[in-house]
């Protein structure tokens, strides 16, 4: 029952694709909270703590986006840079757990898990992420929305991890908001991520924590694209925004758990999308 | 070359770990061990607490590589090669810190379960940030819960401290 530690992408392929079922670990904040309380039993585990070339991110300024690698903490997206060009991932990663948490936890580790509670997949969701995905047969490029299929279920084939995620520098808009029972070091009971590119004139909204994986409300988007302008210098009717709100509600699928009622998830979440679109003309 | 460390109930497989600058051999561990564990039950060093075991309390605090983490969230066979801190190891030979004496004289401590963590988090915080605002100082300890204190005396030793590092330098 080894701790295989690879220095190098190259090195990670090689030793993955020889124990294809070996249990990748990034920051460790949900598999070691299994290991600990749910009687988990790691067996062969393969450590992500020295493959340097998964915590680089760059910015691509002719293509528009930038690209954060996998092992990026959250505390190093919540200022700087990163928070400049994609502000609503900064948000959400500031509402990650705590200081000790966001030090430890990845982007690749909210993509592993896969949980509708994750902070920042709402917002991958939102702006069409790409995922890049490597194994034993080489690269491929993956979009979120087909990238997390179920709960806590992704599309990753035996052996493939999660390298890098890119996503576009937007024009406008966008904001991260999530309700939960405190300020800090909670899990969501529902979060929404809405991105208003003011250039193309286009709104796309994500929500967590409301069903089986992310969602995209496309119905809410496209009533709200043909019912108003969302080019820079448009203005906003409240009673839009309220009808937005309860359009998205709709599209929500929350179940009753410990964490909350389904009917208090739909209400709250049709509140969030309410506020993040009326923020987004403010 | 990538490095294998085997780590069973049953071997005698050995790694090592870097603790407050010496490096401690651990023996016989399961691969699950957390770091919390290892630290308190392997190598006599019990000031991190366990509470929650799932990063909520923040009693377990420890530095690893210059960054504050949950120890019970770190799995210790994977902590090999990194520079670990514990609360052991903030002030030389078991004196007390500033940080420890502000606690003290401010009326930070009353249970003390706690108190490991937050001494831990306050002295990350101000080697980043020496000079904090209080809503930095709450963010910054927003991972750590208390019980006992409401919390009003420990940010009011953390500002103590702030003040008496001012005067000194």
């Amino acid at each position: 029952m080894p701790v295989l530690i690879p220095r190098s992408v190259d090195e990670l392929v090689d030793i993955f694709q020889e124990h294809p079922t070996a249990k990748l670990l990034a920051g460790g904040t949900d598999y070691m909270v299994e290991v600990n309380l749910h009687g988990r039993k790691p067996e062969t585990m393969i450590s992500l703590r020295q493959v340097k070339e998964l915590s680089e991110w760059s910015v691509r300024s002719t293509r528009r986006s930038i690209t954060i690698g996998a092992g990026l903490p959250y505390a190093d997206m919540e200022h700087g840079e990163i928070a400049r060009l994609v502000p609503a991932l900064a948000q959400a990663a500031r509402t990650v757990g705590s200081p000790q948490i966001r030090a430890a936890g990845t982007l690749g580790g909210n993509l592993g898990t896969c949980s509708p509670a994750g902070d920042s997949l709402p917002v991958l969701a939102a702006l069409n992420a790409t995922i890049h995905v490597i194994g034993p047969d080489g690269n491929r490029d993956v979009e979120f929305s087909d990238f997390m299929i179920g709960v806590k279920k992704n599309s990753l084939r035996p052996a493939e991890f999660v390298h890098s995620v890119s996503m576009p520098i937007v024009d406008g808009w966008q904001g991260y908001a999530k309700v939960g029972t405190r300020n800090a070091m909670v899990i969501s009971t529902a979060s929404a991520c809405l991105v208003r590119d003011s250039d193309e004139g286009i709104v796309s909204i994500a929500l967590g924590s409301v069903g089986p994986t992310v969602i995209r409300c496309h119905g809410a988007e496209n009533w709200l694209m043909k019912t108003m302008s969302l080019r820079a210098g448009s203005t906003l009717d409240p009673v839009v925004a309220q009808e937005f709100g309860q359009r998205v509600a709709q599209e929500s699928r929350p179940i009753d758990d410990h964490r909350s009622t389904a009917e208090y998830r739909r209400h709250a979440v049709g509140v969030l999308a309410q506020r993040l679109l009326l923020r987004s003309f403010s | 070359m990538s490095i294998n460390i085997p780590v069973s109930g049953q071997s005698n497989e050995i790694y090592s770990l870097r603790v407050n600058g010496q490096v401690h051999q651990v023996k016989d561990a399961w691969i699950g061990e957390s770091l919390l564990y290892v630290l308190r039950e392997r190598l006599g060093l019990p000031g991190s607490k366990g509470a929650c075991e799932q990063g909520e309390c923040g009693s377990c605090t420890v530095i690893v590589d210059s960054k504050a983490v949950c120890s019970c969230l770190v799995m210790a066979a994977d902590a090999v090669e990194t520079e670990i801190l514990t609360v052991e190891g903030l002030g030389p030979d078991g004196a007390l810190t500033d940080v420890q004496s502000a606690f003290l004289s401010e009326g930070g401590v009353q249970c003390g379960f706690c108190t490991p963590g937050f001494i831990v988090a306050v002295h990350h915080l101000l080697e980043s940030n020496p000079s904090p605002s209080d809503d930095e100082i709450r963010e910054a300890l927003s991972g750590n819960i208390c019980r006992c204190t409401g919390y009003g005396r420990i940010l009011e030793a953390v500002r103590t401290v702030a003040d008496q590092r001012r005067t000194n330098s």
